[in-house]
């Protein structure tokens, strides 16, 4: 199910991102910190879940020959997965999860609402619905950040820590390459360069409430999008593929 | 961390309802995130478009011994009652 269409990988990658990471969230459940949190995270990883589901079946209309939205998510290998990187690091502890979801939702409320305006009419209706999510997404997760940040010695640690590991992997959501120009040319792809202004303010303004200092990167880590991984990417797909690797087209 | 929080009382207004309806209870930090949690424990299937929190601390209650004070006495005065009469047409939320 290799594609050269620049729409279907396109749609490709952002199924990805929204797929990994919202089964990251998911092995949350039962295992988060409190029950209403428990469910809470069970909720943004649906969201996420069906924004993936809704991005693959567009792909799979564009590709046809039988090609459904399983076969992107439960047969793929890890070199054809094109997500962000930030996407599949391990969950870590909660201040972890809350850090990386509040420096991906800062993102992805400005994308989503671009993406609502694409030249492309499914993209643009995936992305209507998906800005609806992403403010309650980032209003929950900028809560969170603020709580943790400005709360006790060892959240406020435990935050600080999370985001100087997880600051090199932020640059990585606007980066451009051959497939974003093509795209965003023909009015069909956001043009991520752009939203970095509006991320970085809502970043800096947050971290700012949550008594939390801006990490000073001194370099960008990437390569999801060329299918370049980290080792952690594999064992994600060992347990979410698990099922359909050894039997085939089983169905529920 | 859940011994440290505050219970909330969580009322919801239903579509079509016109009041808010006692269903449940959370634990949270504060109200602002009880009203969140509010809204992803309760409203996960399109229950509500209104949501109150409350913190249960803040609710006096009757007791179960007041009972015979409150509401005996009302048992036999039946014109308090607006059972005797017919409800006028186009009258449905009374």
């Amino acid at each position: 199910m290799k594609s050269d269409d620049p729409v279907t990988r396109y749609a490709l990658r952002l199924g990805d991102d929204a797929l990994i990471l919202g089964h990251r969230l998911s092995e949350w459940m039962s295992r988060a910190p409190f029950l209403e949190e428990d469910i809470a995270l069970g909720n943004v990883a649906l969201d996420f879940i069906g924004r993936a589901r809704l991005f693959y079946q567009y792909a799979a209309e564009r590709v046809g020959g039988g090609v459904t939205e399983d076969t992107f998510a439960y047969t793929r290998d890890v070199r054809e997965f094109t997500n962000l990187l930030l996407c599949e690091l391990p969950r870590g502890d909660f201040a972890f999860t809350l850090c990386r979801q509040f420096l991906y939702d800062a993102f992805s409320l400005p994308f989503t609402e671009a993406l609502a305006g694409s030249a492309d009419s499914r993209l643009a209706a995936i992305g209507a619905k998906a800005v609806k999510e992403s403010r309650y997404h980032l209003r929950r997760s900028r809560d969170w950040i603020v709580r943790l940040g400005d709360g006790t010695e060892e959240s406020h640690r435990r935050c600080q820590q999370a985001l100087d590991e997880l600051w090199i992997y932020t640059g990585e959501m606007f980066e451009t390459d051959q497939l974003i120009d093509e795209l965003v040319a023909l009015g069909v792809a956001v043009d991520t360069a752009e939203l970095r202004r509006c991320w970085i303010e809502t970043v800096s303004e947050t971290l700012r409430a949550a008594t939390l200092t801006p990490p000073t990167a001194t370099a960008d880590v990437s390569g999801g999008r060329r299918g370049i991984h980290t080792d952690d990417l594999g064992f994600l797909l060992a347990e979410l593929q698990f099922m359909q690797r050894a039997y085939p087209g089983l169905q529920w | 961390m859940a011994d440290q929080m505050q219970l909330y009382e969580v009322f919801i207004r239903s579509r079509r309802g016109l009041d808010h309806k006692h269903v449940g209870s959370l634990h949270a930090d504060d109200a602002i995130q009880a009203l969140e949690y509010a809204r992803d424990v309760y409203t996960r299937r399109g229950e509500g478009v209104s949501i109150w929190v409350v913190a249960s601390r803040d609710i006096t209650a009757s007791q179960e011994s007041d009972c015979e004070s409150f509401y005996d006495p009302l048992d036999d005065k039946p014109y308090r009652h607006a059972a005797m009469y017919a409800l006028p047409e186009g009258v449905d939320s009374l």
